[in-house]
């Protein structure tokens, strides 16, 4: 069955010319005359952002600034894309560590599966998105980089407040 | 005082000629930021603000990244043309800054300069001729790209060039009627009010002429190829028109020729109709010299600056306003354009003619000096055919606005349509 034509009707009136013009001419400067412009200066004013965003990732750290992370191996595991390196290594008192932990951020897709899988909140997404760099190397984040990040952690969605109210 | 002669004139021309070119190149350099600002403002934006103070410096950044940029040559190009284009299209708007005047006489140890750079005899025939050339940067650019976009918008840039050209050509034709000279300083002196001497109306031409300024406001939009008339540029059919194959400073001139002739068309209605460098409600500035060297009125320094100031601010008006309209309307469809050029301004501006030749004759014969009065009359007349002129345009008698042919395939219920069902289809 063809489908049937939809016909725009627009009453003579609104097709001149001359009034189209005029009042055309009349939106465009109420908009020219508008002190308000939409811009944001960007790097000056920048956006208030959720703590929800899932930006660039932070390793959490104990006190005497040791990473959190104990080597389970569930982030490297649970993650979709594979951008996650982990090779754990055991110290004297039997305690496991990260003896490598990278992240490659130009993979990651920010899905927030490490942070919501990790048993022992080490790794964490951030509210933090100014991560461009002039190498593809730089992209890969070691342990160490993760650590010294020092912007906030994604706050993780609450089941029961889900407005976070 | 006499005017200037010998080596002095010689070396004020020289003088004139550069201060007014680069003064012209700064404007037209200004121009472009400025355009970006409108937009910008326009469309809520707050345009180019980060280099230099308030964005100013962009211009220089816009140059410098032109000059930089890889210059590209299409295979099959016409080398020769293809790098004569640009030029050809800046240089007939730098040249028809020649015979502008800008300001009134100013007067020197060695004489009276006239603040023109050429006042040739021929006066606005040179502008006409001047400004036809500008279309061959066009239709070179379009001819020697061997692309096919650059073809069709340098066909469709001579065709608007050349049906636009009759309309301004005739539109000025009013204005030679009432100066009976074709002189540029004469028809700004006639825009004035002088006691003696040859005609002076009193009254800037947009007044008396109303109907003619419409047309050459119009007509000279589209002789710049701007928005709405950018039909040869058409960069949502043609990509980039005339200019899709040229890149770096050989499209910077291009760019640099489209303000140019903005400027240029925005400076040239200013004399025509908004009385040049006339200051408004003040006598003091009406000044002229007269063909035996006569000069009327007290020249001086401070007269000249301002008058200058006078013409510079409605140059800049008119641009402003050029740009606004261009932030505004949408691109004409190229029948549409044409049925403008052809069907609605020649005839409108060859009827006007004959009806002002009789104002004018009855005018004469009624007695009336030529004066207030006498512009008066021509204001009034000119008032009622405005008005005619838009009430049919608005009617949709002259040109037609998109739903005629609408309205034509439903039979013609004004208002009201029954779309037909598909089955009763066939």
């Amino acid at each position: 069955m063809p489908g049937s034509v939809k016909i725009v009707v627009r009453p003579e009136s609104s097709a001149s010319y001359v009034r189209a013009i005029t009042k055309g001419l009349g939106i465009t400067l109420k908009h020219l005359l508008e002190p308000n412009k939409a811009t944001q200066q960007y790097p000056d004013e920048k956006w208030d952002l959720s703590p929800r965003l899932r930006g660039t990732h932070r390793m959490a750290t104990h006190e005497d600034g040791r990473a959190k992370c104990v080597g389970c191996g569930l982030c490297p595991t649970v993650c979709p894309v594979n951008c996650i390196k982990l090779i754990p290594a055991e110290d004297e008192n039997g305690e496991r560590y990260a003896a490598v932990y990278e992240i490659d951020e130009f993979r990651c897709i920010f899905c927030g599966f490490c942070q919501e899988v990790c048993p022992v909140e080490a790794i964490h997404l951030g509210v933090h998105y100014e991560n461009a760099e002039y190498s593809r190397e730089r992209w890969i984040y070691d342990l160490e980089r993760l650590t010294e990040l020092d912007h906030p952690f994604t706050a993780l969605w609450d089941p029961f407040d889900p407005a976070s109210e | 005082m006499d005017p200037m002669t010998g080596t002095a004139f010689v070396i004020a021309t020289t003088l004139k000629i550069l201060v007014f070119f680069v003064l012209l190149l700064v404007f037209v350099a200004l121009s472009t930021y400025f355009e970006r600002k409108v937009a910008g403002f326009i469309q809520d934006r707050s345009g180019p603000n980060r280099v230099g103070p308030l964005g100013l410096l962009q211009v220089m950044a816009d140059g410098l990244k032109f000059i930089l940029k890889e210059e590209v040559e299409p295979g099959g190009a016409n080398k020769k043309f293809f790098f004569l284009a640009p030029v050809l299209g800046l240089v007939p708007a730098t040249v028809l800054f020649a015979v502008m005047p800008f300001a009134s006489p100013a007067p020197t140890r060695w004489g009276l300069m006239e603040m023109i750079v050429a006042d040739v005899p021929v006066g606005f025939l040179y502008v006409l001729a001047i400004a036809s050339l500008g279309v061959y940067g066009i239709v070179m650019a379009g001819w020697a790209s061997n692309s096919k976009y650059s073809f069709l918008g340098g066909l469709r840039g001579s065709a608007q060039m050349v049906s636009y050209e009759v309309a301004l050509g005739m539109s000025l034709v009013p204005v030679l009627m009432l100066v009976g000279n074709v002189q540029m300083p004469e028809i700004v002196s006639a825009q004035q009010n002088f006691a003696t001497g040859p005609a002076a109306y009193g009254a800037w031409f947009f007044l008396p002429l109303m109907l003619t300024a419409f047309v050459f406001l119009v007509a000279g939009l589209a002789e710049t190829g701007r928005v709405p008339f950018d039909l040869a540029e058409a960069e949502g059919e043609l990509v980039g028109g005339f200019h899709t194959e040229y890149s770096s400073m050989k499209f910077g001139m291009f760019f640099l020729g489209e303000y140019a002739h903005l400027i240029t068309t925005a400076a040239l209605i200013t004399v025509f109709f908004l009385g040049g460098w006339d200051i408004p409600f003040w006598q003091g500035d009406n000044i002229r010299v007269l063909a035996d060297g006569t000069v009327i009125g007290e020249p001086t320094w401070w007269k000249t600056l301002l008058t200058f100031g006078s013409f510079a601010v409605k140059t800049l008006i008119l641009v402003l306003f050029f740009m606004w309209l261009r932030w505004t309307i949408p691109r004409f469809r190229y029948d549409q354009l044409m049925d403008l050029g052809w069907k609605v301004f020649i005839p409108i501006m060859m009827v006007y003619i004959m009806i002002l030749g009789l104002a004018m004759y009855l005018l004469d014969e009624a007695g009336i000096p030529v004066g207030w009065q006498y512009s008066g009359a021509l204001i009034v007349l000119n008032l009622i055919m405005m008005v005619t002129l838009i009430w049919g345009l608005d009617r949709g008698m002259i040109v037609k606005g998109a739903t005629s042919r609408t309205r034509r395939r439903a039979g013609g219920i004004r208002g009201r349509m029954t779309p037909t069902a598909p089955s009763e289809v066939d």
